[in-house]
């Protein structure tokens, strides 16, 4: 192994985490400017050594990993801080800290009006050390320490408008959630000791490797599938999703960063991190394909039926992860990260032009509620036209490249996956251009007037649209490839054609619907009957999980621990304390009966049997 | 030195306990606290006896001094006690100490 150079990757965490620190305990006192550059600057500056290190890296051929110290050592299990950059992580990097610093550029912009500036942007801070940690952790332990660190930034940044009730529920509703997935990955952690007695992913990986067949079916299935139900919540895929699709409570730039471009695309990375281990266990794999096209359907059906700008993202996005899934399943790990990186761009432009839009209208977020905003915030709405045709996957655009890396990887692995996902494919084109025509076509439905947003929120969307244009062109797959086993990638021109031809159909129907024949939705809805209320009620997931976890859980606290431990037990332990107290009390009250002769007595009495006892046993000696 | 016409011991001893139950008849039983106020007196005295009886028959000097300190203490007491009597007797034109009970309740 060639000499290793010093890059001291810690950097690279530290600057997040030491803006986090200055604003969340001075930035109360600090001034609007001086807060937002510490939060600029500090992303930037890890975007710069994450970048100043690629390029010292060159080609990475092998993982460059940097020992920092033993966190833990028990027995034979040794834990270090160790940090490592690998061609995967590599772009996860970039990703992370090159979109997360034109979020944190816009979020100055957006959050200008709003209450605990200095608050928002430590939290934001956090969320991009814990993320980092994430992306460059060399063991599981430490990857899940970003792993949980995200998710309690993100709890917290849904919560940020905390004194709505709303945002407050959908603040644990996603952090209980998420305890479900990560009570699954700890599973998997614990597994990994018993079975490997190692966690540090080279040495994971390489005994998984090693392990005969017959030995390791049952393991490292059972590995990976804790891996992915941890994934699952991490990355919202059924049955876990119901939180994203809650956390738009949060400010929009928090779900533009957090809930679209990078936290939960950490359960595809993690995926894709430890495909040694899913490799081995095809069952998994399996798994994971039909739970991301599973997700992808049903997200994308509920994504037509929603009126919030932000909900119908949210459910691309649960779907668009849905895809990514699909893609780790059926073996393309390559095209699922591709994929992460462009949807990334695309979505986070979607996120943000959508924050703009209710930045326009003053905190409208109904899309019956808009319309006609073409003229008025052109930039908003050229930058958002150029999202949504990404998204669509229509060629060139970014979304066209990994999503029919995905479609054919698919294929390839069985044609009815390839069906399926085309479909949604064109399920999402329709859904994405409905909310734009919606938005921007038609007549102005609103009240308030629109203003186009300052230049510190257009120039991130204007940077993001161009990576959404061109991002497809990026050499993701190629660079990914050595990691991975060589995966046939036919180039099947009427498989390509198919899926454009779909995304063009679903964009005419939006268009046909929505334009030509504006207010025929709803007829359309109606001849749908039940199969609309179905969609447009979420297929009552929520409700299913009420009545079946929420409201049992509920009863049962109120039954046996409240009616039954609390005010049995408790309470009447308390009561007891209380009447033996008072009886007592009133027994001891006669002997202070305020009558100076009665205590004459008592003493008395008392220096008798004093003497008496004394006597009796002979006196003091 | 010949003990000529020495008093036994427990004469003194019965004479003191004498005098304390009658002390503590006296303030148990009476309502007049003057005489309340005499019975202590009587009390502390009747210890005082059997301090000095002590004393002369052990030889030590000890319970004479104990007998100085209870002097001094009582004769305070008797300064205080005498006072809070007079006020007593001027606010309610009454020494019985079971119409003195203002604390109690």
């Amino acid at each position: 192994m060639p000499n290793q150079p010093d890059l001291q990757l810690w950097l690279i965490l530290f600057f997040p985490l030491l803006g986090a620190l200055i604003n969340g305990t001075i930035g109360r006192r600090l001034s609007k400017g001086l807060i937002s550059t510490i939060a600029i600057g500090s992303v930037a500056l890890s975007f710069l050594w994450v970048a100043r290190a690629l390029s010292e890296l060159g080609q990475l051929e092998t993982p460059h990993i940097e020992r920092y110290f033993t966190w833990i050592s028990s027995g034979d299990l040794k834990i270090g801080f160790d940090l490592s950059i690998d061609r995967l992580s590599s772009i996860m990097l970039l990703v992370v800290t090159g979109v997360g610093t034109l979020i944190h550029v816009y979020a100055v912009g957006y959050m200008d009006h709003e209450e605990g500036f200095w608050r928002f942007f430590s939290y934001l801070n956090l969320f991009m050390f814990f993320m980092l940690i994430l992306v460059l952790a060399q063991n599981f332990l430490l990857l899940f320490v970003g792993w949980e660190g995200v998710g309690l930034c993100s709890y917290l940044l849904i919560g940020f408008y905390f004194l709505e009730k709303y945002a407050g529920d959908a603040a644990k509703k996603a952090f209980i959630v998420n305890r479900v997935g990560d009570f699954g990955f700890s599973l998997a952690v614990l597994l990994m000791v018993v079975h490997f007695g190692s966690l540090d992913m080279t040495q994971v990986f390489a005994a998984a490797k090693k392990m005969p067949l017959e030995e390791s079916g049952g393991v490292l299935t059972a590995i990976a599938l804790l891996l992915v139900v941890g994934a699952c919540g991490k990355s919202a895929q059924v049955p876990l999703y119901v939180w994203l699709p809650d956390a738009m409570a949060g400010p929009t730039p928090v779900s533009a960063l957090i809930h679209a471009a990078t936290m939960v695309t950490a359960g595809v990375y993690v995926v894709a991190r430890s495909s040694e281990v899913f490799l081995k266990a095809p069952v998994a794999m399996d798994v994971v394909a039909v739970i991301g096209l599973v997700t992808a359907v049903v997200a994308a059906l509920i994504g037509t039926a929603q009126n919030d700008i932000k909900k119908v993202f949210a459910y691309s996005t649960v779907s668009q992860l849905g895809f990514m899934f699909l893609g780790l399943g059926v073996g393309a790990f390559s095209a699922g990260i591709f994929h992460v990186v462009t949807h990334a761009f695309f979505k986070a432009l979607l996120f943000l032009g959508a924050g703009s839009v209710i930045h326009a209208l003053h905190g409208e977020q109904d899309l019956s509620n808009m319309g006609g905003l073409r003229s008025k915030i052109p930039i908003t709405y050229w930058t958002l036209m150029i999202g949504a045709v990404a998204i669509a996957g229509v060629w060139p655009f970014a979304g066209f490249h990994s999503k029919d890396a995905i479609l054919l990887a698919a294929h390839a692995h069985s044609p009815w996956m390839y069906w399926v996902g085309v479909v949604t494919a064109g399920l999402t084109a329709f859904y994405v251009f409905r909310a734009i025509f919606l938005c921007f076509f038609g007549t102005y439905r609103g009240k308030a007037h629109p203003h186009e947003s300052p230049a510190i929120m257009y120039m991130p969307l204007v940077i993001l649209s161009l990576l959404s244009v061109a991002g497809g062109y990026l050499p993701v797959m190629e660079w990914l490839a050595p990691l991975y086993p060589a995966h046939e990638q036919p180039h099947d021109m009427t498989l390509i054609l198919i899926s454009v031809a779909f995304a063009f159909a679903g964009i005419f129907m939006a268009y046909y619907v929505y334009i030509l024949n504006p207010g025929s939705a709803d007829g359309y809805a109606k001849s749908l009957g039940g199969v609309y209320r179905a969609i447009a009620g979420k297929f009552f997931v929520d409700e299913a999980y009420d009545a079946a976890i929420v409201h049992p859980l509920e009863q049962g606290s109120r039954t046996v621990l409240m009616n039954g431990f609390e005010e049995v037990i408790v309470e009447g332990g308390v009561n007891a304390t209380v009447a033996v107290t008072r009886w007592g009390g009133g027994f001891l009250r006669l002997l202070q009966a305020g009558n100076i002769r009665s205590y004459a007595v008592y003493i008395l009495l008392g220096a008798v049997i004093f003497l008496g006892v004394m006597a009796t046993n002979g006196g003091a000696r | 030195m010949p003990q000529l016409n020495a008093v036994p011991m427990s004469w003194y001893l019965i004479l003191s306990a004498i005098l304390f139950s009658l002390g503590v008849a006296g303030f148990l039983f009476r309502r007049n606290i003057i005489t309340v106020f005499m019975s202590i007196e009587l009390m502390l005295n009747a210890v005082n006896l059997s301090f000095v009886a002590f004393s002369q028959h052990l030889r030590q000097v000890d319970g004479q001094i104990f007998t100085f300190f209870v002097m001094v203490v009582a004769a305070a007491e008797a300064a205080v006690g005498l006072a809070i009597i007079l006020t007593v007797f001027k606010n309610r034109q009454t020494l019985s100490i079971d119409e003195v009970s203002s604390l109690k309740n």
